[in-house]
């Protein structure tokens, strides 16, 4: 069994978000980073598979230099080697990413055999573009479906369940090899051991350079790229003016006053 | 005059079977807004289902003009997003589109990505406004609508999803009924490999977190599993839902199922008791909808406070029981 993970590494946001001076990017400066989170699933689930059924499982990345940071941390969970394509930092538009990750699966498949599954994640937190994972697939000819919160694995199959529109669930059946799209709640993610992180401290990243420096996406796909970003904008929220009820368990009378007045609690 | 605008329109589920759903009627309004800024280019809609004609009809007072039916059950039959995708493709090419609009749900989200795949055309997802140029101006969401971009779309076929509940629905009484045209398209097989195969309902009982009219949130403050039992409490008080942020799920503290928020779900109560919870902007995509929200948190310059109503400044675990114990009094 061969298992290949793909995760992007995104700013940990927290309370607010501020952008550069030319609202170009996210103001990083202060944040730390991580796995884009739905992707976080993807991993734990390929070091699942691969501790259930014995194989390789891999991870890939497609950024910055700095995001062999995300590729240790998915090691360290016990995904066996890395792959990092690395870019000089501009951002990627779902296109260009999809077709370099594509002829990465390409040469990595006729080197070391091909992958049974590929995960990715439903779309990455910060761009959102819900695309990449259908690209790829449609690029090599491979069943995908997205929004998985539930995957089984057969012999030569695939038993993969999302949430259905109305509530419930829907069920789909894939032959392998397949690509999925997952969702946050397909599985509790570990957290990473200490043994774990000096053991991917050892482990191998292969370092792929993506294009000349500043040659950007449009040189490599070839296809017709975008959207292509021209600006970043924060949205107009209405602050609101918030009344204190009170301070500590001496508010609960006033508490229940608003949940009377509101209608939520019978006078 | 310019080609027209293609719109997947999704049928809805359970009630709503056998019409058009909500966020589809959202963005024909959207298109019908657009088709204006395109000298007048005609709206058309693609609908798959075995007995969706009645439902393409209906859609003329939406601004279409042909609603395309696929019945043919091979492809009607269960959703295939491959198969539905390489339909609206193909759709397209046969009647000169300008650009093939879906709605940003998580089916039309995936075919939008099959169909721009198959024509090698960009697509933008979650627009909330576009002006038609020589190139297309766009503005999405990112962040799950924590932070917007302005784009350019730069193809013959403009590819987009259009983000829920950003415009309102637009019916005209009165208007005439859509063509119904069939449509038959040549599927692969290969295209077809990947089908809804079956249907679990939902669970029955609980009160469902969408639908809740009040919702019981618990945060990192909370602390423990255990602890939430005190909101717990509240919640059955009150015919509440308990809804969660995402370090809760992180640590096991409760289901997945209870998170909301960008990776979670998105509520819109009438009010949101927000115990505990410190305000992250993944947790606030989630929770800014409700029309109230009453914060309970011992930091009041938590992020939360920006959003909240109402506060009580304090320890949730000092807070919730004694509202619990007030209305128990109350109740007599």
């Amino acid at each position: 069994m061969r298992v290949l993970v793909c995760v992007k590494r995104v700013p940990q946001t927290g309370g607010r978000i501020v952008l550069t001076a030319d609202g170009q990017a996210i103001d990083t400066k202060f944040l730390g980073f991580t796995i884009s989170p739905h992707e976080e699933c993807g991993v734990e689930e390929a070091v699942r598979i691969i501790e259930a059924q014995g194989g390789e499982s891999v991870v890939l990345t497609l950024g910055a230099a700095a995001a062999e940071e995300q590729l240790r941390d998915a090691m360290a969970l016990g995904v066996d080697r890395a792959v990092l394509l690395e870019t000089d930092g501009s951002e990627w538009d779902p296109v260009s990413t999809a077709a370099v990750i594509a002829d990465t699966i390409r040469a990595q498949e006729a080197a070391g055999g091909p992958f049974d599954l590929v995960i990715f994640g439903n779309e990455s937190a910060d761009s959102g573009g819900f695309q990449v994972g259908i690209r790829v697939a449609v690029a090599l000819g491979r069943p995908v479906v997205n929004g998985l919160k539930g995957l089984t694995l057969g012999s030569g199959s695939i038993t993969a369940r999302r949430e259905a529109a109305g509530g419930g669930w829907e069920t789909y059946e894939l032959p392998t090899p397949a690509i999925v799209g997952v969702k946050e709640g397909l599985n509790l993610p570990r957290y990473p051991s200490v043994p774990g992180r000096l053991r991917a401290k050892k482990k191998e990243v292969e370092r792929i350079t993506i294009g000349a420096s500043g040659s950007g996406p449009a040189a490599v796909s070839g296809a017709p790229t975008g959207p292509m970003k021209s600006m970043l904008r924060l949205p107009q929220e209405a602050e609101s003016q918030v009344e204190i009820l009170g301070r500590g368990a001496e508010a609960a009378p006033a508490v229940v006053d608003l949940l009377q007045k509101i209608g939520v609690v019978a006078r | 005059m310019s080609g027209p605008i293609l719109v997947l329109v999704e049928l809805g589920s359970g009630d709503g079977a056998g019409t058009a759903d909500r966020v589809s009627l959202e963005t024909l309004a959207f298109a019908r807004s657009l088709a204006d800024g395109l000298g007048g280019a005609p709206v058309e809609a693609l609908l798959v289902g075995s007995d969706a004609s009645g439902a393409a009809a209906a859609l003329g007072a939406h601004g279409v003009t042909t609603g395309h039916v696929v019945t043919d059950a091979a492809i009607a039959g269960a959703y295939a997003p491959a198969a539905w995708g390489a339909a609206l493709a193909e759709l397209a090419g046969a009647r000169g589109a300008v650009a093939i609009i879906g709605p940003g749900t998580d089916r039309g989200a995936e075919v939008l990505a099959h169909a721009a795949a198959r024509l090698g055309a960009p697509l933008a997802a979650n627009v909330l406004s576009a002006t038609p140029g020589d190139s297309w101006s766009v503005t999405r969401q990112r962040w799950a609508g924590s932070l917007l971009e302005d784009a350019t779309l730069d193809a013959s076929v403009r590819c987009l999803t259009m983000a829920p509940h950003a415009v309102a629905v637009d019916e005209r009484a009165g208007s005439p009924a859509a063509a119904v045209a069939s449509f038959a398209p040549a599927i692969a097989p290969a295209d077809l490999l990947v089908r809804v195969t079956g249907h679990e309902p939902p669970s029955k009982g609980s009160i469902s977190l969408t639908d809740a009219k009040v919702v019981v949130g618990g945060g990192r403050g909370v602390g423990s599993a255990a602890a939430f039992s005190e909101l717990e409490e509240l919640a059955e008080l009150l015919g509440a839902a308990i809804g969660v942020s995402r370090v809760v799920t992180s640590n096991g503290w409760r289901p997945h199922t209870q998170q909301v928020g960008q990776t979670g779900q998105r509520i819109a109560p009438d009010l949101y008791i927000a115990c505990g919870i410190s305000g992250a902007i993944q947790h606030i995509v989630g929770c800014k909808s409700a029309k109230r929200i009453l914060a309970i948190n011992t930091d009041a310059e938590s992020p939360i406070m920006a959003l909240a109503d109402y506060a009580v400044i304090g320890d949730l675990h000092q807070v919730v029981p004694a509202v619990s114990a007030e209305i128990r009094r109350r109740a007599g």
